[in-house]
């Protein structure tokens, strides 16, 4: 059952297309991945289906959740839908949560918004999303504010409130990558273990394939706006067509296999924009490992048809 | 300047300014009348041909009036500006890199002298040294230039803990050195928005204490007309029209292109405002005292670049 | 917490001590000593002396600044050589006056300024948004002496609403008549501080928009007012409120020219004319209270900081 069906998305912010014709789907339930360079027009991408692309994009194509558009819906009208259909995580875990506002109170917000509970009520269920992600002495927890939680801590919290009214659809945007390696895979595995309880689809977003291929079963391939390849995980790890999507597959195994191989020269890094994406590991930012004649031009939205091979890799 | 040219603000500011200092200019080689000679038989004639704007009760020529104040309201925003801008580069820059106690030391100072409210320190100044252009500028371009050393010392401690910074110390660069090649540039954009902020204070200081009597009385002003005007206000108010408008015309200009070169140097801070009191005392930095707070609650990562 | 309230006394007080010195040294720039001026040009060297010797002016400057600080740690501003008054006496009359004009002018500026502010800032795209933004601006450039006289040539000589000039004799005896001649004074005043204060709102405002935790907000299922009033508005207020400190300094500044404009009798005016008469004593006593209520109020931004700030409160 199709839950989200994205078609010929296009955001234009000025003179500049930052997302150019872009279309797939999520069911219900379903792993999806998007893997990209900074600037490749992931992150608007996510943005425009919750609703929260900035003022100036200018939008086009369509968004079907659950068969109903959502583009050219009022602010109020989307408002409705966000945290309860659709939930987001954020990249930076500090700034994305009120600085002078309880974790408790935070936490509780997305059930007071859209199913009415009341004061008490809603500090009970705090209290209880606290345990369910994880977060050590959740009595505590619900009254500190978020400078007095360690990094991974706060993306615990940062799921707790996507994940609290149990939305169809969860959209991470880098989850991950402002955490340190170690905590990591915690969150990851926290992410994995709470969407497959609640049967909520994920739309994961990163840069990084080695995380991608833990979490995801599906993966598309952005560049410059558009998806230049896409299909099952492994089998994109395996036998990558796009020469893009090699590049990114063999930077990962260099890392990974620490090879001591001569450098990819690094002149795409200029147009990557390196280190606005938050923290970027050194060798692992694939938008500084293109080679500078990866010459990609794939008609955006047609890559190779999906390949649905099981290779567990989710697991 | 042509970053000025890039943002409406930016554009009408230039264009008043532009428009003042031409007056200023043209009040050198031609006035029209005697900005002082007192005509009886003239007083109070309409605006015509002769008398653009019209004469006042003495008979004096109200546009050539207008016309020489322009010199006024220039010299000394300019000679403020000069003032403000060594008080405030000198005094933030070195208590940002003097030894930790003298840096302290300097603007815990700074913070005691912006307790004195400008107007009156410009009232104690102009009494103590007889009031002169060079007094009312010396007293606006101190008052401004302990408000303006807070903001450089702010932004001279951001610029130290940039990378940059630390391997210019690495190398072993000197700090004068240091100072020079990394820390001025640094901070020009941000110094020379504050500048230009500050000379419309300037202006409005000038203005309220020529007003006050407080500068000479040989010297023209907009503000010393405005005074005479005042008497008579009741009965003839449309005179008191043209100085007042010229000194707003010119706060506004000043003000415009300072919010004109923030949004076009440092697109940054746009929405952001360095701004000014209209009773002249203080020209305070929302972004100075919001840095405080970030930089305490060690805001760190930028967002996604794709955000915006 | 305790220490961090103690802390800042203590620089409280040492930044009192430090403005009472640079008050002290800077009046005695002022040309012709007291004994001058109060011997007048008649007056021979040897009279001179003489009341030099009496007024103490023969003494060091540390003896005469520390007798100055001492009495006036303990409310007594000194007798004004010129007309034998007590100073603490006469500023606390013309403070009556100056008082309630401050209070009024600043909270009908907040009023007014903090949602006007706000409203620039949370429709900055939009036409309303940017016309209030342009307003505050062209606010900001009119002298308040300006705007005092249009008020008085509307409301009191046209309109004859309230009184153009000065303060009733009796004062606040007939509350009524007293009211009504502070109107226009605080209405300027709070036309010239709204506007600067609305532009601090809105910037401060908009800084707040543009954070993660309001897209945070949004993605729980606020609308954008939603999310800027449950969200954004208390910490907005923190940079707000360090204006608002900031701005009550500059109000008593602006006094002296409103007190003019007016023709009232309050703080601003005495001090312009003491300047002018060289009535050093009433001079000193008169700065000295006004930084000292400036520093005053710049604990008390801090202090609203603390309360409102729990990262501050961490560390402190």
């Amino acid at each position: 059952m199709t839950l989200l069906e994205v078609s010929d998305l296009t955001v234009r912010i000025g003179e500049t297309t930052v997302v150019d014709g872009v279309s797939f789907t999520i069911d219900g339930g379903e792993r999806v991945g998007i893997i990209g360079e900074s600037g490749s027009g992931k992150t608007l991408t996510a943005l425009s289906i919750i609703g929260l692309a900035p003022d100036e994009a200018q939008i086009t194509g369509s968004i079907l959740l659950d068969g109903q558009e959502l583009l050219g819906r009022s602010d109020r009208d989307l408002a409705v839908l966000r945290g309860d259909r659709v939930a987001m995580v954020f990249q930076n875990p500090l700034t994305s949560l009120n600085p002078v506002m309880k974790i408790g109170r935070q936490i509780a917000e997305p059930l007071r918004l859209h199913r009415g509970i009341g004061r008490n009520d809603a500090a009970a269920a705090a209290l209880e999303l606290c345990k369910r992600v994880g977060l050590p002495d959740p009595e505590r927890a619900v009254n500190a504010y978020p400078h007095q939680l360690s990094g991974g801590q706060r993306q615990r919290v940062g799921i707790a409130i996507a994940l609290a009214c149990r939305p169809a659809l969860l959209i991470a945007d880098e989850p991950t990558t402002a955490l340190d390696v170690t905590v990591q895979a915690e969150v990851l595995a926290l992410l994995d273990a709470l969407i497959v309880d609640q049967g909520t689809a994920l739309l994961f977003i990163t840069h990084d394939i080695a995380l991608i291929s833990q979490v995801a079963r599906r993966l598309l391939v952005m560049r410059h706006g558009a998806i230049v390849e896409r299909g099952d995980v492994a089998d994109l790890i395996d036998r990558p067509e796009d020469p893009y999507t090699a590049a990114l597959v063999t930077a990962a195994r260099r890392t990974t296999l620490d090879d001591t191989d001569e450098l990819v020269p690094s002149a795409a890094a200029g147009v990557a924009q390196p280190g606005r994406e938050g923290v970027v590991r050194p060798g692992t930012d694939p938008g500084t490992a293109v080679p500078p004649d990866a010459h990609i031009d794939a008609e955006p939205g047609v890559g190779p048809a999906p390949r649905e091979v099981d290779r567990g890799t989710a697991h | 300047m042509k970053h000025v040219w890039r943002s409406w603000p930016g554009r009408i500011g230039s264009v008043i300014i532009a428009g003042v200092v031409l007056l200023a200019l043209l009040s050198l080689v031609w006035q029209p009348y005697d900005p002082n000679k007192i005509t009886p038989r003239e007083k109070w004639l309409p605006m015509s041909g002769a008398h653009w704007f019209g004469t006042d009760g003495g008979g004096k020529d109200l546009f050539t009036q207008v016309l020489v104040g322009s010199r006024t309201t220039l010299l000394v925003a300019l000679f403020s500006v000069v003032i403000a801008g060594v008080v405030g580069l000198t005094f933030g820059i070195l208590s940002a890199i003097a030894p930790r106690w003298l840096g302290e030391a300097i603007a815990h100072l700074i913070d005691v002298l912006i307790a004195l409210p400008t107007l009156v320190l410009a009232l104690v100044l102009v009494a103590a040294l007889k009031g002169s252009l060079w007094t009312v500028s010396l007293a606006i371009g101190f008052g401004s230039g302990v408000i303006l050393a807070r903001v450089v010392r702010a932004e001279v401690e951001r610029v130290m803990t940039n990378d940059y910074m630390l391997a210019a110390d690495a190398a072993g660069s000197s700090t004068w050195r240091t100072v020079w090649r990394h820390i001025v540039p640094n901070i020009g954009s941000t110094v020379i928005v504050q500048l230009s902020l500050i000379a419309a204070l300037a202006v409005l200081a000038e203005a309220a204490l020529s007003y006050l009597g407080l500068t000479p009385v040989s010297t023209p002003s907009w503000g010393r007309m405005i005074q005479g005007l005042q008497q008579t206000v009741t009965v003839h108010p449309r005179a008191i029209i043209f100085p007042g408008l010229a000194v707003v015309l010119a706060t506004l200009g000043f003000n415009l292109v300072g919010d004109g070169l923030r949004d076009a140097i440092d697109p940054r801070l746009r929405g952001r405002t360095a701004d000014i009191s209209p009773a002249f005392t203080s020209v305070v930095v929302v972004d100075d005292i919001a840095r405080g707070h970030i930089a305490g609650a060690g805001h760190s990562a930028p967002g996604d670049g794709e955000g915006l | 917490m305790a220490f961090y309230l103690l802390r800042r006394l203590a620089l409280l007080v040492l930044a009192v001590f430090i403005a009472s010195v640079v008050i002290f040294v800077l009046l005695q720039l002022l040309p012709g000593d007291l004994a001058q001026v109060l011997g007048g040009t008649q007056a021979s060297p040897t009279q001179v002396a003489e009341l030099r010797r009496q007024l103490g002016l023969n003494r060091p400057l540390t003896s005469q600044y520390g007798s100055w600080i001492w009495k006036a740690m303990h409310g007594n501003f000194g007798t004004s050589p010129l007309n034998g008054t007590s100073v603490a006496g006469q500023l606390a009359d013309k403070l009556t006056i100056s008082g309630p004009l401050i209070l009024a002018s600043t909270v009908l500026s907040v009023i007014v300024a903090v949602p006007l502010g706000v409203i620039a800032a949370a429709r900055h795209r939009k036409a309303d948004g940017i016309a209030l933004s342009a307003v505050s601006q062209l606010g900001i450039a009119l002298p308040s002496f300006l705007v005092g006289l249009f008020l008085i040539i509307v409301f009191a000589v046209n309109w004859r609403m309230f009184p153009s000039q000065g303060f009733p004799l009796k004062g606040w005896s007939d509350p009524g008549r007293a009211v009504r001649s502070l109107v226009l004074q605080t209405f300027t005043l709070a036309l010239a501080q709204g506007a600067v204060l609305m532009r601090f709102v809105r910037s401060a405002t908009l800084d707040v928009l543009h954070q993660d935790y309001i897209r945070t907000a949004r993605a729980k299922g606020m609308t954008r007012t939603q999310a800027l009033f449950r969200h954004g508005l208390r910490n907005a207020s923190l940079p707000i409120v360090s204006i608002l400190g900031v701005q009550i300094a500059s109000l008593i500044a602006g006094l002296v020219v409103i007190e003019r404009t007016f023709n009232l009798a309050g703080v601003g005016q005495m001090l312009a004319t003491d300047i002018s008469a060289r009535d050093l004593v009433k001079v000193q006593g008169t700065v000295l209270l006004i930084a000292v209520v400036v520093l005053l109020l710049g604990f008390l931004v801090d202090v609203a900081h603390l309360l409102l700030d729990p990262r501050l409160r961490a560390r402190a």
